[in-house]
């Protein structure tokens, strides 16, 4: 390794741009420049140096700022993409992905839906995109804040006049009392806060040094945050699932292994009432026609004692009421359960008579529970009804069959079979709503419709994070670094005795008119000079 | 110096690199995670059948179990019920016991199902749905073939035809 050896007898990594610790600029096309360019304090940027194996070529591709910005401009614009359009998991499950983007956007939703952009968050070219960008922090960071910290570390007091020269902010006094005016200075200095060290009679004053590590520190908190994202995909770390309960039933909660039950006892939603409500709402109430105020599910959360298999009557041991409402969950262990949607009188029963068509005459009432529906409803005297078939979410398939979409009774059908003392072999009627078949030919009695009785489903959010708290502690130390990095400024002022002159020089990260007004003071009243803003001076001149 | 930095450059592009490897492994796989995974034991359950009669899975010990999720709107688990039905027939004297789990109809839909295709095997149903939890079904049909020692042999989502079905049962022969 070519190690560099300075005339000050410090021995720096190869690369290094300016001594670490004399400050002298070792590297030639430097030496051109009118000023420094001070970032890094001039230190080796690791990356920049060596280029010899794989690892190197990945790792300096991962160490260059540039790439990073790109990265994050790509990120940027794929984010902005996946806005343009729904993506699948919000589009109504009425048709398949594939032809409801065609359906609804045209050729563009088309071709959103080829590129995939429909699922693009969770696509592994947009989290390669992320991860890339994490890497991407974690070696950038590491390259610059190690040499950057040697290089502070190792500064002396005495900087080669060459450094000085190069300071945005340099002057040179010609004075007789120089110890007095170091000590004037040295105090000014240090009642300004700045901590002084001295060497051979040469003065470096610097304040505020712990602002430099600010963006790392914000790096560091940027990468806990990615981790907590990360770790939402290892198992039982992260749950959301919804859960749809009706009214009156108790289901075991997903993912709490068969531990926990719910019963939804009621769900309830209010509407603003103009006659009872302020009248602030009237406008609004007028606007809209129905304003919600209120969704609510009051629940029971019950707990399985002892080693019940699944299946078996479980012991269930209740743990408290409770009313969820919108962002007033209900929780227990790690989990909550929000109040996220619902489903207005869901046919729940349904009530029947078997009444001869000519005459009128009832023969009495049946009712079926759609979640329970019976065989045979015997109603005395010889009449009886029994459930053929029962659709609980009635259509005709293609080949004009009844048949049942699904198990929940959003549209009930029946075929009945009504068996009575004139009739002892039964007529058979298909009765859905609205709707009577007699397949046999006339009957003579019929199941007359007499009146429903609805149920009210609530859905709610299972939710279970437990990466929260290290995401809001990556939210933390970012907001520590940005404070740090933006708040504090890392301020430097040299003095040097130079055959007689002294030589000021001053350095800061941010905040050039801060710095200088504190030179200012500090050399208020001394002989010395204010020194000059080399870079003001420069525009000046080309203005 | 030159070596120590390739092996520490080298180390925090592996730990980067399984990070990221990891994280989308489990983004591609969430989907396809399986609550009970092949090779480990069936969770066990208790269910009553049509009959009245408990069927308790680890009872079957010592037989294979042909486990089978199902609803009686689903159209493949409806096609497949009569190939069930027959290699049941054919399997049943050789220790492979078929158990249907519907999940969570009424009496009613059910048992007029099992009549109409003359099911023999027991159906037992999941009310409110402890055992399809414990199981992580999803899509129907789901089928678990289960060895005579409890262990999963095998999950297979969607429908199947009579030959896979011999051929499944084959494998869980004791």
């Amino acid at each position: 390794m070519n190690e560099v050896k300075c005339e000050c007898g410090h021995v720096n990594p190869h690369g290094t741009v300016l001594c670490e610790s004399c400050g002298k600029v070792l590297e030639e096309k430097e030496k051109e420049k009118k000023l420094l360019d001070m970032r890094y304090e001039g230190s080796a940027r690791r990356s920049q140096t060596y280029n010899k194996t794989m690892i190197d070529k990945i790792w300096n591709f991962f160490s260059s700022v540039k790439v990073g910005v790109w990265l994050i401009v790509i990120t940027l614009i794929a984010s902005a993409l996946g806005t343009i359009l729904p993506q699948e998991m919000y589009i109504p499950p009425v048709m398949p992905a594939a032809e409801y983007y065609e359906d609804q956007y045209g050729w563009i939703g088309k071709v959103y839906y080829d590129l995939g952009f429909h699922n693009l968050y969770s696509s592994w070219w947009y989290l390669i995109l992320i991860a890339s960008i994490g890497i991407s922090l974690v070696i950038c960071s590491l390259d610059r804040v190690i040499p950057l910290y040697r290089a502070l570390k190792k500064q002396r007091v005495s900087r080669h006049e060459s450094y000085l020269q190069r300071q945005r902010v340099f002057g040179v006094s010609k004075i007789v009392e120089t110890d007095q005016a170091f000590t004037m200075a040295k105090e000014k200095l240090k009642e300004k806060k700045y901590n002084i060290r001295e060497e051979n009679g040469n003065l470096l004053a610097e304040k505020g040094r712990f602002s430099r590590w600010g963006p790392y520190v914000n790096h560091v908190g940027l990468i806990i945050f990615l981790i907590g994202g990360m770790l939402r995909f290892v198992p039982g770390m992260y749950v959301d699932k919804i859960l749809w309960i009706r009214e009156g039933e108790t289901k075991v909660i997903p993912e709490t292994n068969g531990e926990y039950y719910l019963k939804n006892e009621k769900f309830i939603l209010e509407v603003y009432d103009k006659e009872k409500d302020n009248e602030v709402f009237d406008e609004a109430i007028d606007k809209a026609g129905m304003v919600a105020k209120n969704y609510q599910s009051n629940v029971t959360l019950y707990k399985k004692s002892g080693d019940a298999v699944a299946g078996e009557e479980a012991n269930l041991e209740k743990v408290k009421d409770f009313e969820i409402r919108v962002n007033e969950p209900l929780k227990f262990e790690n989990f909550a359960l929000y109040q996220v949607d619902y489903k207005l009188n869901e046919l729940n029963k349904m009530s029947f008579a078997l009444t001869n068509k000519k005459t009128g005459e009832e023969y009495g009432d049946l009712t079926v529970d759609l979640n329970d529906p019976q065989d045979a409803y015997d109603l005395g005297n010889g009449y009886k009804a029994e459930i053929v078939s029962f659709f609980p979410d009635f259509e005709f398939d293609e080949n004009g069959e009844p048949v049942t979409k699904s198990r929940i009774p959003n549209n009930p059908a029946f075929v009945f079979k009504m068996f009575t003392p004139d009739n002892p072999d039964g007529e058979i009627s298909f009765v859905a709503i609205r709707q009577t078949i007699e397949p046999f030919g006339d009957n003579e009695y019929k199941m007359a419709f007499k009146g429903v009785d609805t149920k009210n489903v609530s859905a709610l959010t299972v939710r279970k994070d437990l990466t929260l708290w290290i995401i809001a502690l990556g939210g933390a130390i970012f907001m520590i670094g940005v404070a740090q990095g933006s708040y504090w400024n890392h301020r430097r002022i040299w003095l040097r005795r130079v055959d007689g002159e002294v030589w000021v020089a001053g350095h800061t990260n941010k905040n050039w008119h801060g710095l200088k007004r504190e030179i200012d003071a500090a050399l208020d009243g001394t002989s010395i000079e204010m020194p000059e803003d080399q870079l003001q001076k420069q525009s000046e001149k080309k203005g | 110096m030159k070596k120590q930095r390739l092996v520490i450059r080298t180390v925090i592009l592996l730990v980067l690199g399984a990070a990221v490897a990891y994280t989308l492994y489990a983004n591609f796989t969430k989907d396809q995670v399986q609550k009970v995974a092949v090779g480990e034991k069936a969770p066990d359950f208790v269910l009553t059948d049509l009959e009245g009669n408990k069927h308790r899975l680890s009872d079957y010990e010592g037989q294979g179990v042909f486990l089978n999720f199902w609803g009686t709107w689903c159209k493949p688990c409806e096609k497949e019920m009569p190939y069930m039905n027959n290699q049941y027939k054919e399997f049943k004297d050789q220790g492979v016991q078929v158990l249907a789990v519907n999940v969570g109809e009424t009496d009613l839909a059910v048992n007029k199902f099992s009549d109409r295709y003359n099911l023999s095997f027991p159906i037992v149903i999941d009310k409110d749905g402890p055992v399809q939890s414990a199981y992580g079904i999803n899509p129907l049909p789901a089928t678990f073939l289960i060895d005579k020692d409890g262990k999963v042999v095998k999950y297979i989502t969607g429908e199947m035809n009579e030959a896979t079905i011999k051929d499944y049962m084959e494998q869980i022969k004791p």
